[in-house]
């Protein structure tokens, strides 16, 4: 069995696969009445259904944001089916036994140690890390539970949640990236159908890694899912999550919003290994991977990291940020976005200063190969009230080639007079000598590439969970294919 | 057989004929040194032999240890025991000297169908040399050639040879813009390399190189070919008078 979703990945795209799982999908097109049925179909509280139907009336007032240095034509909404389940989960499995077969296999081939029992008897080697795997709109297993529920640490899909924890997922559920915030994250809150749950009470240390692996199966179906995660007082919990969907010609949107609240001396480790399908060498297909993500620091010395590797999606549009409200709390964002063929990224951070004494680290590596185009937007903000506050930003840009391009854009909005910014940026290339002289060495020019690019991207990789860190790495190496020459 | 033989040898840059009719041999447990003016072929010869994307064979043969070079993938030539030690070494910033050089010496062992060597036994072997040549270890942490001076870099390459252990070094230069010390570290470097079972190839602006390192040949280059072949105080003789005496 492999370690991770991201070791399977083979020469070209080999998470590509469809699974062939009857299912039950909405007919495309969005109004309330589908905004009810999703609702209905999850037996949800009257208050979930409210606050969807709130977010999709905002949502019809706004429109798409087109500030993004991206390209592609309008998607038209009504074409999208916005819930899709395996139907043989209509009457949602109580245990892993219940499973369908086919399911249980696709994650096989992604490498995910959903049982458990193989799991604890030491078979998977990821046998400390708790997994919740979304396969398009439906939650499918929460394996640990049993562990983390003795930690008293909650993991389940965010639908579960609303039912058994209604008090905590009210409280928190927009309170980070409110309704109206952006229209995809406005879609997300009427539409989304599942995700992951986390909730790790005061003094607790998680003793696991928890995580949450996304795939994309159906044909035009969009998945929203939403991921919220709570950590009391003095609580620490490290989260990773991976994506990938089948090679489909038609480009997919995955419009997601992840929402992180850390109270006092809480601590949230957010990592991200995104692999969507990015489309052929020809610029067909993929996903558009237009993602809200953001963490709340409302504790005093409360920390909140993002760390992320993407290399997947036709399109990326993310800017996972931290508001950084309580005193001395700190923020951090380490990217690695590499983008080949013809994908696009606009990505990078913002990181907003409300509290004395609050810290933010940006450490952002874009690699752009062939004809891509990868754009680093950042926001530094600061408060009056943000005393002493303190950001250090590093942007690096290395291109492969001459078709692509790498694109900085940071802004800075300082209100705080005692306020220290730093910001450094550099642009690079491979250069024709620097290959020459690993050939003259012996070393290949497709190894030579892959150790310059992971290099380049070292100081982001040390951030990520170890057992992650070195498929990262591998993960870069296939898709550079082609890039060289 | 030669360890290098180099017949009619004639290789264009940019679409300007550089090379013009170039032979030449060396046998294996010699240093030959390739002295000449400015613009007279010198480092192309270097560069032609290692495969440099660039440098374009127009005829002639080139064969090495018997195997036909021309055509060959730069790598490939590596890996045949090829080693150029560079005028200009270049910086790749973020991949640590001791990663590239076990990356190096792995696909030297690969191409041989050997086993890698194990990390311990390999960063063992390395630091020691390091410290040989007067490297302090602590670089073999920082990035290839990355803030490295002029002199360090120099040591880098030597370093490199002495690891790789190729059955012909071609050294372009190496001895340009180093001070006395360097020079000294360099030569002993390259004295400690030659064997009765490899070659040098020291290419040379400056006689200096061959008073701490003996070669059995000098040839001068002139234009595009060598234009004269003996033995070290040939090397005195161009020292003294210069090259002109060789175009009258």
């Amino acid at each position: 069995m492999s370690e991770s979703p991201i070791d399977i990945v083979g020469q070209e795209y080999s998470a590509g696969f469809v699974t062939d799982v009857a299912s039950d999908t909405l007919p495309p097109g969005l109004s309330e009445a589908v905004v009810r049925h999703i609702s209905a179909k999850k037996r949800e509280p009257a208050w979930m259904a409210d606050w969807r139907l709130a977010a999709y009336r905002k949502w019809r007032t706004m429109t798409p944001p087109d500030w993004a240095h991206v390209r592609f034509p309008p998607i038209d909404f009504e074409a999208i089916s916005y819930y899709s389940a395996p139907k043989s989960l209509a009457d949602a499995p109580a245990s892993l036994d219940e499973v369908d077969p086919e399911l249980l296999r696709t994650y096989e081939k992604l490498g995910i140690p959903l049982h458990e029992r193989e799991a604890l008897a030491g078979v998977a080697k990821r046998s400390n890390v708790a997994v919740d795997a979304v396969f398009d709109s439906v939650s499918i297993a929460t394996t640990f539970k049993d562990k983390l529920a003795e930690a008293g640490v909650i993991f389940c899909p965010i639908s579960e949640a609303v039912h058994s924890h209604p008090e905590l997922v009210r409280k928190h559920l927009g309170s980070v990236v409110p309704q109206q915030d952006n229209f995809y994250a406005a879609l997300n809150s009427a539409v989304f159908s599942d995700g992951s749950f986390v909730y790790v009470p005061e003094g607790v240390r998680c003793p696991m890694e928890l995580s949450t692996y996304f795939r994309i199966n159906e044909r035009n179906t969009g998945q929203f899912e939403r991921t919220l995660i709570i950590a009391g007082a003095g609580a620490y919990v490290s989260y990773l999550e991976g994506c990938t969907a089948p090679m489909r010609d038609e480009n997919q949107l995955h419009a997601a919003v992840v929402e992180l609240v850390a109270l006092d001396d809480a601590e949230i480790k957010y990592s991200t290994v995104q692999n969507w399908y990015p489309g052929d060498a020809d610029g067909k297909g993929g996903i558009y991977n237009f993602v809200t993500k953001r963490g709340a620091c409302i504790g005093a010395n409360s920390k909140i990291s993002w760390t992320q590797v993407e290399t997947g999606s036709a399109i990326t549009w993310k800017y996972p940020s931290v508001v950084l409200r309580g005193a001395g709390s700190v923020g951090e964002f380490h990217s690695v976005a590499l983008t080949n063929n013809h994908q696009q990224a606009d990505t990078g951070t913002k990181m907003i200063h409300l509290g004395p004494g609050t810290r933010s680290t940006i450490i952002s590596k874009g690699i752009s190969a062939g004809q891509s185009q990868n754009s680093y937007r950042g926001l530094v903000r600061t408060s009056p009230a943000a005393k002493g506050a303190r950001n250090y930003t590093q942007c690096d840009s290395l291109l492969l080639g001459d078709a692509c391009g790498a694109h900085t854009f940071p802004y800075i909005e300082n209100k705080s007079p005692t306020a220290t910014i730093e910001h450094e940026a550099t642009t690079s290339k491979v250069s024709d000598d620097q290959l020459f002289l690993c050939q003259q060495r012996g070393i290949d020019p497709e190894k030579a590439i892959s150790m310059i690019v992971n290099g380049f991207c070292k100081d982001v990789f040390r951030e990520l969970p170890m057992e992650f860190a070195v498929e990262a790495g591998k993960l870069l190496e296939v898709s550079l294919e082609g890039a060289v020459g | 057989m030669s360890l290098l033989a180099v017949d009619g040898l004639r290789a264009d840059v940019n679409g300007k004929p550089i090379l013009k009719n170039l032979s030449l041999r060396v046998e294996a447990g010699e240093i030959h040194a390739i002295m000449g003016p400015n613009g007279s072929g010198k480092s192309t010869l270097a560069n032609v032999l290692a495969g440099r994307p660039g440098y374009e064979v127009t005829a002639g043969q080139v064969s090495f240890n018997d195997a036909d070079l021309v055509g060959m993938a730069p790598e490939a030539r590596a890996q045949a025991g090829l080693f150029l030690a560079f005028q200009y070494p270049v910086e790749i910033p973020g991949v640590s000297n001791m990663e590239f050089l076990k990356a190096a010496w792995d696909s030297h062992l690969a191409a041989q169908g050997a086993q890698p060597e194990s990390a311990v036994g390999f960063m063992k072997r390395a630091r020691t040399l390091a410290a040989s040549l007067g490297l302090n270890p602590e670089f073999l942490k920082r990035g290839v050639n990355e803030g490295f001076s002029g002199g360090e870099k120099k040591r880098n390459e030597i370093l490199q040879l002495l690891l790789l252990e190729p059955k012909l070094a071609v050294l372009d230069e190496t001895d340009s813009g180093l001070d006395i010390d360097a020079l000294q570290t360099v030569a002993a470097g390259v004295n400690r390399f030659r064997s009765a079972d490899n070659g040098v190839l020291l290419i040379t602006h400056y006689q200096r190189l061959l008073n701490h390192i003996v070669p059995d040949q000098v040839h001068v280059l002139s234009e595009g070919r060598i234009v004269a072949s003996g033995d070290r105080h040939l090397a005195e003789k161009l020292e003294a008078e210069g090259y002109a005496w060789l175009s009258e």
